[in-house]
Order: structure tokens, then C-alpha cells, then sequence
């Protein structure tokens, strides 16, 4: 019996920019057998007993904890949470103090989630343990990058030349940029569309085409993934007013029957209703937002699966 | 104590005010060159400058040593120290101190903090507004009798055209320089590094170039009604070059400076680096396009110096994520060699030598050194410009690590630092 | 990929087949008939053997069990351990399990720890009225207290040697062999 030798071939999960297409089709598959176990009676396998993970969250971000808190209960490992917001770690502890801290509890894993982009990297180079970045800044997010393509996935069987298109805040958005980068390694042809001052330079080097107008995206578009929008950043109003912005931007059923064909949304949640999605599309009886919130579980089963199984593989090699 | 005669024997003389280096011996008597001759006997301490470059002591126009208020990350000893380990044997402090050197009182501390320590001769530019918060100007002629070489609001800009307008006229009577910190705080808050695809993907706070240009045009366009020095701290961006250059055909009395950082990096080395926040200063490393023209600029004779902007923090004050991480590196240690390896190829060493020299030293109005002529100070260095090493950053008598050198290969070294006739760095081994 | 030197055919597709029919008679004939009777193959190779019993079973007795499969991946107990990476496969058991009696196929019974692990699944999904085991090979070496209620052959076997079962679905014959494990070259848990 000799089992096919398939692993992620590294220690943390930082970004989808970094992976290949391949190993993002490892994680996928590999969730869609996670997505299986959900529906059991007993949701919960003992693939992963013994192995401590540490969930830090220096962000506040209650759905994303949860899912991540769910994924490893159902794989058995032993998790911790720093309630991180609520102590003194929140202002300004270093991340070699955390890294050191992290080590000295024996921690295999950390699924970290920080407002700074490129913490989970400087945290990954510090530590052994493995390192999943829950979100960090305006960086990725890439377990959510990942369970959108596998929600897409649902619905296309291969996202090849398949049209997505990211609408709002890509400027400040983690999920935008796992999104653009998981996509285009998929095959898929990427396109934002947004208010010019929530788009960042350099997007058409990245391949990414950019829509000005949400009509013409629509009219292109088989997926669209509908951002979370937040009026102000760092107290600096960005667009004049949500009810401008939904005026422009917000996706409605009428704009969708514009459209004149099917388009799959997605929303990674939290919805502001009415504002970047009208209550009517959120709700509406083919709407796959709740699917992915299942999905995500799922995904994040897979991606703590796989990584878990490099480390157990170079422990068996320092036997 | 003081040994202030030394006779430096048997180098190549590398003036700055030519083009060649040529063997000769440098005699100094009470801390001041004496005698610049081919061959010169003594009976003075000799230090063998066989297989040496002899050069003026360093200038450094820009640099921060902490003190007072935040010795942890350097102070004035051990940033004295890093500064003849460096070649440098004049600095200027900049005024972004806790509390603000905004007054004679603290100017003076400063300076006599730096003849206590004794190493290299510590200047001070004076605070341009009280607190350096840009509001309110301070008190520059106290300061300027208190012997402040220039002012400036530096770590900040001075952003209200109404007050630099002001300032520049105030400041023009004593005939010292105004030197700013060019940004548009509009255009950068919340910013970490350039603006750009890379700024993009790594999803880091972006700092458009223009931030600089738009203030470096404003200050000209005052400068034409104030007259008077405006000098650009490190200055990071092509066309604020251009903006110099021409400035300057028009008759107006506009210097710059770049760092030693901005000529050797450039912000795709923020894409390489993985989040080290040793590659985050403001100005923030520029398009290579840009380092292209900073490095044209020197060779051109626009930038009139390299001044290293050493600024010290802490790898914990480094370490709380790109974004929050705070501005600056240190570099004093690292400016010559970073230099040589950069500008070498395209100057004669003599030439490079100007921007540690004679340049920064007309752009502060210092007479008394830069040079190796009788009756200028005895700042000497011994340079192996050919000496290749990787760096360790490790190795800095600087308090702080927040270096981008650490690890790069480096050709240039400065083996001796002489300061006013006193050894104060290396040779021990070639005193004699 | 471990190369396997074939050094005995015992079982040709002829034997296998008798082996399998009289499994399922055997099969019919303790639970009295197939009311309450269900088949689970393990992954991989008795998916397929537990396909065949099912066909067996409804030639003789009208009436199919419902047929499903797993995979025990998540619950191998030595997962800590191993060194090569395995693959989740899927798991589907498409009827309710409790108060069945479930038929659990595999394709060779060795340590005993296959066995276990599905039957951890099992119990996970429910709470089957009895759980009893088929292999096609018994080619002993227990680690675990786990005996087979149906075998196709008992085979007495080194641990120096393997049994390659090869069936038509998988691998385009129905064949079984002993063969000899390569030599260790340097000592590997």
C-alpha cells in the first residue's frame, strides 16, 4: 500500500500569492472532503489529537475566530485563545515577544490575524510552529480567498476565463488581494470596480482590469464578490456619504437584472445591508453568503490539516 | 591627554578640491593642519597611512542621536562613537529630540554634551518652530548666537506656506539655512513605504513620490520672494533634482542632500525583505528610476551631500509590524563604504570624497575643515577604498540594529578617523 | 514508490470469485437474509469487493443492501507517525446506519488498525446494531483484538512480505499475490 505523496510543501500559510495553482487545487480538494464530515452526525474525526494550536487574534473579528475555532475542534487539536483585545498585548507588544512567548508555550501552530500587513510573515520567520494568517492590514486573507474559490467552484466547475469581478474597497481590502491572486493562479480573469479612491496603483501590472462603472462590470461579470465598505479610514472619509456609495455601487436586483444573465455574489461578511448589497440579493433564495460561511469551516479544516502534516512529517524525519 | 600632534606618513592624498591622489604626509600641531607636503619629518606621534587613502574628516550634515530624551535607542557618546567608526568627525544634529532643541539652552547642552564626550564635533541645527510642531517660530537668532549651524523641523515638514515663507526671510539674516523635511502629510498619513504595485501587493500604506515634489516646489517658489538658503534633507525623488537644478540656473540658493539608503536601495528591495521594517524611513525608498537620478544628481555635482540621516530605534520599537514600525535607519557606519560601492564606477574617489567634504561643509558655511590645507582642523581619515567586507550589523557602536546594510556586501573602508589631531578610531596598530 | 516483488499468485480471478460468492452466502445466511443489512467498503480496494458482495447478495436474494463507503484517513491512530503524506478521500454513506447490521469489506486483513479506524467511523456515524468484517485475505500478524467473521483465504505470511491484491475496477485483473517487501537500506520506523 504506497499512498500518493501530495503535501503542502511548507510550514505556514501566509497568502495566496505565494502558493501555486496546484497546491491551492490540493487545499480545495482536500476541502471538499472537510465539507463532507460536516454533514456527519458526529462532526468531529480525530485526524489531528494532540496537536495545540493558539489562536491570536490582535484584531477584533468574531466570525473568522469562530470558524477557525470550529475547524480545529472538528479535527480534534487542542486550541487557545488569546483575548488578545482585552489585554495590555493589545498596544504594543513586540512580535519577537509574542514569537518567544508563542515558543515557550509549545505551541505546534498559530493562526495569527493582525492590523499589520506582514505580521504572520515576520511571526512565521520567528517561530517554528506553523503560522496561518487569519488576515493581517490590508495584506491577505487567505483562508477567505480560499473558500471563495471553493464557493465559486460550487457553482463552476473550473473558474478557466471565468469573469469575477471585486467590487469596493480594494484599496484597504486583505480579502481583494487573496481574492485577485487566488483567481488569476485559478485561471480566472480578474476585474475590480469600486470608487477611484478605494482603488490602489499598480493594479492593471498585477493583470487585473478595472471597471469604473458597476453596470459594465455587471454586463461581464459570471461572479462578483461584494466587499464589506467602510466610509472612513483612520477618521479620513474616503467616499462622501454610504448613501452615494449605494447609489453607485451597491448591488440590487435590478442591477443584477440589467445585467441580463446569472451572476453568482458572493460576500465575505459582515453585510452592511442596503449599502454594498441590497437585503433582496442577500436573501434571495439561490444566495450562496451562507454557503460559504459552511465552506469556510471546511477549508480551514483542509488548510489545518495539511499544514499539520508537514510538521509531523519533518518530526518523523528527526526520529 | 590630549595628543593633538600626529603627523599622518607615507598615504596617498586624496584632495577634494582635485581630481587625482598623490603620496604625501599631513603634519598636525594643536588639533590644526599645519603642513601638506610630499615628505614631512616630526617629532611628533607618526601614524603610518602606507597603502591608505588620506582624506578630511567626514561631514555629516543630518543625523539624530536620541539625546536627550531617548538614550535607549542612541545617545551622544555612542552615537559619537558610530560617528568616527564611520569617518566622521563633524556632526550635525538634527533638533527631534524629547524635549525639542528649540532654544539656546538646549543647543548649548548638546554641543557641550559632544565636547565632553570628546570623539567627534558635535553641531546643532536648530529647531525651526517650537516643539517642532510647526506652529509657532522659535527663537533662531538666540539659537544661531548659541551656535546652531542651520534650522529645520526635521522628522516633520514645516507645511504652512504662510510660516516657511517667514521662517525662510527670519532665517536669511543670519545667513544659515533653512533645511526641510519634504512631505505633504496630506498625501503620506498612514503610509509605511512608496507608492506602487508594490506598496499594492504587500497592501502597505503608500507614500506617493509627489508628497516631496510638491513641497520642494512651494519652498522655491518662496524662496523666490524670500531669498535666502533652503537646503532639501534627504532628498528622494527625481524630480525633486530637477526642481533643484533648475532652481539653481535661476540664481536661487537651493542645496540638497541624499542618504547613503536611497542611493543603494530602492523599493523593490520592500518587496524582497519580507515585512523588515529596517527598510522603512520617510522619505521611503523610491522607483529605481528614482535612485537612477539620485545617483546621476551626484555624479552631475546636484546633490552637494551625502548625510546619512542615522536614526536609531530599537529592534522592539522595529518589531510591532511594517506598518507600525517607525521611520528611519541608522548609518553613520555604513555611508562610505554604501557610497563607494555605488558611485565608485562612475567618480574618481577624489570626487566622491566631496560629498563627505568640502560639500556638506559650504552647504552649513563651515571654513575651518573639510579640506587638507594648513590652518583647517586636523579631521583626518585613512580610507582602503578597495577593502570588500559583508556587513554585520552586529558589529555597530550604535546602540540601536536598525540597519538595511546588515548582511550586504560593502567595498570601502574607513580604517582611521582622526579628530582635531586625536586618534579616535582604529590604527591603533599604525601609531607609532 | 515502493517497487513489490511478486513471488506467489494465490488467488486467480476464478478463486476470487468463489471466495466472494460464498462470502455473501455466508453473509445471507447468518443474518438470516438481508432485512437490516447493510454493506461499507473501505477505501480503496473494498469499495469494489463490497460492490460485488452487494451484486452476489442480491442474486441470490432479490434484494440489494444499501452499499457505502469510507474512508479512514482522518482516524488512522499512527498519523502522528507516518511518513508519507495521505490523502483525505471521500467518505459515503448514503442511509441511515443505526440499527443495521453493517458488513464492513476490506481487502486484506493485517494489524487489525484498517479495521479499527472504520469502525471508529462508523460509530461516529451512528450506532449500527452489530458491525461485522470481510476480507478477501487474512494474512494474520494481529495488533489489535479484531478477528474476521468472513474470509476469502487465509494466507500465513511474513512480515517480509506483502499481499498485492489487484481486482479488475482498479487494477484491470482480478489477481492476488505474495510478494517480497524490498530490503530496508538504512533503518526507517
Amino acid at each position: 500500500m504506497i499512498a500518493e505523496s501530495t503535501g503542502l510543501a511548507r510550514k505556514d500559510l501566509l497568502g495566496l500569492e505565494e502558493l501555486t495553482a496546484e497546491e491551492i487545487r490540493l487545499i480545495l480538494r482536500t476541502a471538499r472532503e472537510f465539507r463532507e464530515v460536516l454533514d456527519r452526525p458526529i462532526k468531529k474525526v480525530p485526524a489531528l489529537r494532540g496537536l495545540t494550536v493558539a489562536n491570536l487574534f490582535f484584531e477584533n473579528s468574531t466570525r473568522t475566530k469562530m470558524s477557525f475555532e470550529l475547524a480545529q475542534k472538528r479535527l480534534s487539536t487542542d486550541s487557545i485563545g488569546f483575548a488578545v483585545s482585552t489585554s495590555s498585548v493589545k498596544k504594543g507588544e513586540s512580535l519577537r515577544d509574542t514569537a518567544q512567548n508563542i515558543e515557550a508555550m509549545r505551541v505546534d501552530m498559530i493562526v495569527m490575524r493582525h492590523s499589520e500587513s506582514g505580521a504572520p510573515r515576520r511571526l512565521a520567520e520567528m517561530v517554528d510552529a506553523h503560522v496561518v494568517n487569519a488576515g493581517d492590514g490590508c495584506h491577505e486573507h487567505p483562508t477567505q480567498g480560499l473558500l471563495d474559490l471553493y464557493t465559486m467552484q460550487e457553482r463552476f466547475d473550473d473558474l478557466r476565463d471565468r469573469r469575477v469581478v471585486i467590487i469596493g474597497d480594494i484599496a484597504h481590502s486583505r480579502v481583494a488581494r487573496s481574492n485577485i491572486h487566488g483567481l488569476l493562479k485559478l485561471g480566472a480573469k480578474v476585474g475590480v470596480c469600486g470608487p477611484p479612491t478605494l482603488l490602489p496603483m499598480g493594479l492593471p501590472e498585477l493583470g487585473v482590469d478595472v471597471y469604473p462603472h458597476v453596470e459594465d462590470a455587471l454586463a461581464e461579470a459570471d461572479i462578483i464578490n461584494v466587499l464589506r465598505i467602510q466610509l472612513e479610514r483612520m477618521g479620513v472619509p474616503l467616499f462622501p456619504s454610504t448613501r452615494e456609495y449605494a447609489s453607485l455601487f451597491g448591488i440590487t436586483p435590478e442591477r443584477l437584472e440589467n445585467a441580463g444573465h446569472e451572476i453568482l455574489v458572493l460576500h465575505p461578511g459582515p453585510i452592511n445591508r442596503n449599502v454594498e448589497l441590497d437585503s433582496r440579493v442577500a436573501d434571495a433564495p439561490g444566495s450562496v453568503i451562507l454557503s460559504q460561511v459552511t465552506n469556510g469551516v471546511a477549508v480551514r479544516m483542509a488548510v489545518t490539516y495539511l499544514l499539520a502534516k508537514t510538521r509531523l512529517e519533518a518530526g518523523h524525519g528527526a526520529l | 591627554m590630549a595628543r593633538s600632534d600626529l603627523l599622518i606618513r607615507g598615504g596617498r592624498i586624496a584632495d577634494p578640491a582635485g581630481d587625482v591622489l598623490l603620496p604625501g604626509d599631513v603634519l598636525i600641531r594643536d588639533g590644526a593642519i599645519v603642513e601638506v607636503a610630499s615628505s614631512i619629518d616630526a617629532d611628533v606621534p607618526v601614524l603610518d597611512a602606507t597603502g591608505l587613502v588620506v582624506a578630511p574628516g567626514f561631514i555629516d550634515l543630518h543625523a539624530h542621536f536620541r539625546e536627550p530624551g531617548q538614550e535607549w535607542k542612541e545617545d551622544i557618546a555612542s552615537g559619537s562613537r558610530a560617528a568616527v567608526a564611520g569617518g566622521f568627525t563633524t556632526v550635525c544634529l538634527m533638533p527631534n529630540t524629547v524635549p525639542a532643541l528649540h532654544d539656546q539652552e538646549r543647543v548649548r547642552f548638546v554641543m557641550a554634551r559632544g565636547r565632553e564626550v570628546g570623539l567627534a564635533d558635535l553641531r546643532v541645527v536648530g529647531a525651526a518652530t517650537i516643539d517642532i510642531a510647526g506652529s509657532k517660530m522659535a527663537p533662531l537668532g538666540e539659537m544661531a548666537q548659541a551656535g546652531c549651524v542651520a534650522f529645520s523641523d526635521d522628522g516633520h515638514p514645516i507645511l504652512d506656506s504662510g510660516l516657511m515663507r517667514r521662517i525662510l526671510e527670519y532665517a536669511g539674516q543670519f545667513e544659515l539655512p533653512v533645511v526641510q523635511h519634504a512631505e505633504d502629510t496630506g498625501l503620506t498619513r498612514g503610509g509605511a513605504m512608496n507608492e506602487g504595485v508594490i506598496a499594492t501587493r504587500l497592501g502597505l500604506g503608500a507614500m506617493p513620490r509627489c508628497a516631496e515634489d510638491i513641497i520642494v516646489h512651494r519652498d522655491i517658489a518662496l524662496l523666490e520672494i524670500t531669498g535666502g538658503h533652503l537646503h532639501i534633507a534627504h532628498a528622494s525623488s527625481a524630480v525633486t533634482m530637477d526642481l533643484v537644478r533648475e532652481a539653481r540656473e535661476r540664481g536661487l540658493q537651493v542645496t540638497c542632500e541624499v542618504t547613503p539608503h536611497h542611493l543603494f536601495f530602492d523599493e523593490n528591495w520592500v518587496a524582497s525583505c519580507h515585512y523588515d521594517a529596517n527598510y522603512k524611513m520617510n522619505p521611503p525608498l523610491r522607483a529605481s528610476s528614482d535612485r537612477d537620478a539620485l545617483i546621476e544628481a551626484c555624479i552631475d555635482g546636484t546633490v552637494d551631500a551625502i548625510a546619512t540621516d542615522h536614526a536609531p530605534h530599537l529592534p522592539d520599537e522595529k518589531e510591532m509590524g511594517f506598518g507600525a514600525a517607525p521611520f528611519g535607519v541608522i548609518g553613520l557606519e555604513t555611508a562610505f563604504a554604501a557610497a563607494v560601492t555605488v558611485l565608485l564606477p562612475h567618480l574618481s574617489l577624489p570626487r566622491l570624497l566631496r560629498l563627505f567634504t568640502t560639500g556638506p561643509a559650504r552647504v552649513f558655511g563651515f571654513d575651518d575643515r573639510g579640506r587638507l590645507e594648513p590652518g583647517l582642523r586636523g579631521d583626518v581619515v585613512l580610507l582602503d577604498p578597495e577593502a570588500e567586507f559583508i556587513y554585520d550589523v552586529a558589529s555597530s557602536a550604535s546602540r540601536s540594529r536598525n540597519s538595511p546594510f546588515h548582511g550586504q556586501r560593502l567595498r570601502g573602508r574607513v580604517v582611521a578617523t582622526v579628530s582635531a589631531g586625536r586618534l579616535v578610531h582604529g590604527g591603533g596598530n599604525r601609531l607609532h | 514508490m515502493t517497487t513489490l516483488q511478486r513471488k506467489a499468485r494465490i488467488m486467480d480471478a476464478h478463486r476470487m470469485r468463489r471466495a466472494i460468492t460464498r462470502i455473501a452466502y455466508e453473509i445471507v445466511e447468518r443474518n438470516k437474509g438481508t432485512d437490516a443489512l447493510a454493506v461499507i467498503g473501505i477505501r480503496t480496494r473494498g469499495v469494489p469487493l463490497g460492490q460485488r458482495l452487494v451484486e452476489q447478495i442480491a442474486a441470490h436474494e432479490g434484494e440489494a443492501p444499501p452499499f457505502g463507503y469510507l474512508d479512514i484517513t482522518l482516524y488512522r491512530d499512527d498519523l502522528q507517525t507516518i511518513a508519507y503524506h495521505p490523502v483525505v478521500g471521500p467518505t459515503s454513506i448514503p442511509f441511515n446506519i443505526n440499527d443495521r447490521h453493517i458488513i464492513l469489506v476490506d481487502d486484506v486483513l493485517f494489524t487489525g488498525r484498517t479495521a479499527r479506524a472504520a469502525i471508529s467511523v462508523l460509530i461516529d456515524f451512528g450506532r449500527p446494531r452489530s458491525i461485522h468484517l470481510a476480507a478477501l485475505i487474512d494474512r494474520g500478524h494481529r495488533e489489535l483484538p479484531i478477528c474476521p467473521d468472513y474470509v476469502g483465504r487465509v494466507v500465513p505470511t511474513a512480515r517480509t512480505e506483502a499481499i498485492q491484491v489487484n481486482l479488475s475496477e482498479t487494477d484491470g485483473e482480478d489477481v492476488v499475490y505474495v510478494c517480497d517487501l524490498p530490503p530496508l537500506t538504512e533503518p526507517q520506523s
